[in-house]
């Protein structure tokens, strides 16, 4: 038995790692992807406290490190299920070992199962598809989720961003420096980003935007080559031809097969305070993946470091 | 051995010309997955030895990333018989890339 299993591997997760090892609690982080999470795909990090600058990949890669040196045992699978050992059940089962008296929780990977005295829960969050159809076909071919690390295959061709908040203005500017034409697509008449960015947008002659509308369809035959659009007011579709459609539509949570025993709210993100305690005693959520207003590198690690530390008195 | 980094000089011999299997990284110094993958990359070069294991950067040979339609990174594509038989779009982890292999 582990005395913490972390779910999630990307700053919340190493940074609870780091915290529980140093508490001398023994440690499993499990992991479906690569370590790092989100931050790897950020080329310049300029907000944390204390460092200037550092690139995404360098800030996980030394907290993985830093992770490992400590003792974490890190291991590639995927988790399909959580729950509580039958003495924590409502079934009330006859105690039959030390470990199951410590109120064990058992995570059941895609290769084997595990037991632990305390879980943190720290899987991130993802970002959201457009949800039609052949998206996942074009992805890579087309369609993009990160315009700073993409932009560059679209150099002087035609591109569009679907979104209203500050990713997708930011994104539609960094594009416009190296694209004929930027379409800004978004279903709503006002931005919900920063205006003084939508000012900065509108100054631009190649960029155009389209609003009210959403993309319906994908088309093209190896690549993408065209959407469909519609007009939310009209219900008119149209065609417009563009090499890249770049996806800024916000993040969302992957926490469903953890559902049946955590309250998550609307959206999916699972309820816990800044005490990063869930509706299950022993279970903590640390990071993007719980329900709260700041989203930042900063407040993962945060998170991390709450979480770990009420793991390490389970 | 470590991987095997292709130019538009040598992409014909090792790789089109090459009878084998080829799994061909694509990829760039500023992005940071690809800098997640390239380890695993130089890894799987070391255990794989029947396989070629070679890598592009993008921004020194946008030729071939053109004409393999590479529009994010990382990118790899598997070559049997210098035909591009499987594309996997994203930093994967080891497992994963080893199946593409399969």
């Amino acid at each position: 038995m582990k005395d913490v299993i972390i779910i999630g591997a990307g700053t919340a997760g190493l940074t609870a790692a780091i915290y529980a090892l140093r508490a001398g609690k023994s440690v499993l982080v499990l992991e479906q992807g690569n370590y790092g999470g989100q931050i790897i795909n950020t080329p310049k990090v300029e907000n944390y406290p204390g460092i200037e600058q550092i690139s995404g990949y360098e800030f996980a890669s030394g907290l993985f490190r830093q992770a490992e040196k400590l003792g974490m045992e890190y291991r590639n699978e995927k988790v399909k299920d959580i729950r509580l050992d039958a003495a924590d059940g409502d079934n009330g089962e006859a105690l039959s070992s030390a470990d199951v008296k410590a109120g064990g929780k058992i995570v059941e990977t895609t290769e084997q199962s595990y037991h632990a005295r305390a879980l943190i829960l720290a899987t991130g969050a993802k970002n959201r598809p457009l949800g039609v159809e052949r998206e996942a076909e074009y992805t890579g071919r087309g369609i993009s989720y990160c315009a700073t690390c993409d932009g560059m295959f679209f150099r002087g061709k035609k591109t569009a961003v679907v979104g209203g908040g500050n990713t997708a203005l930011e994104d539609a500017a960094f594009l416009s420096n190296y694209c004929e034409k930027v379409y800004l697509i978004h279903r709503r008449e006002e931005f919900r980003g920063e205006e003084k960015l939508v000012q900065e947008l509108q100054k631009r002659e190649n960029v155009e935007f389209l609003l009210n509308k959403t993309v319906q369809a994908l088309e093209g035959n190896l690549t993408l080559e065209a959407v469909i659009l519609r007009d939310k007011n009209s219900g008119e579709e149209s065609r417009l031809e563009i090499s890249g459609l770049f996806v800024a539509i916000g993040q969302m949570p992957e926490n469903e097969v953890f559902a049946d025993l955590i309250k998550l709210d609307d959206h999916g993100y699972i309820l816990a305070g800044e005490d990063c305690r869930t509706n299950v005693e022993g279970i903590f959520a640390a990071g993007d993946c719980r329900s709260k207003t700041v989203r930042q590198l900063t407040t993962a690690a945060a998170d991390g470091a709450v979480a770990a530390l009420g793991a390490s008195q389970v | 051995m470590a991987a095997l980094h292709l130019t538009t000089e040598n992409f014909r011999k090792e790789v089109l010309e090459y009878e084998g299997t080829a799994m061909v990284d694509f990829w760039a110094s500023w992005c940071g997955p690809c800098q997640m993958v390239g380890p695993i990359i130089e890894e799987i070069a070391e255990e794989r030895t029947d396989v070629k294991i070679c890598k592009v950067n993008v921004d020194e040979q946008p030729d071939i990333a053109g004409k393999y339609n590479v529009m994010s990174i990382p990118t790899i594509i598997v070559f049997k018989k210098g035909e591009p038989v499987t594309v996997s779009v994203g930093a994967k982890p080891k497992a994963e890339l080893l199946a593409l292999l399969s």
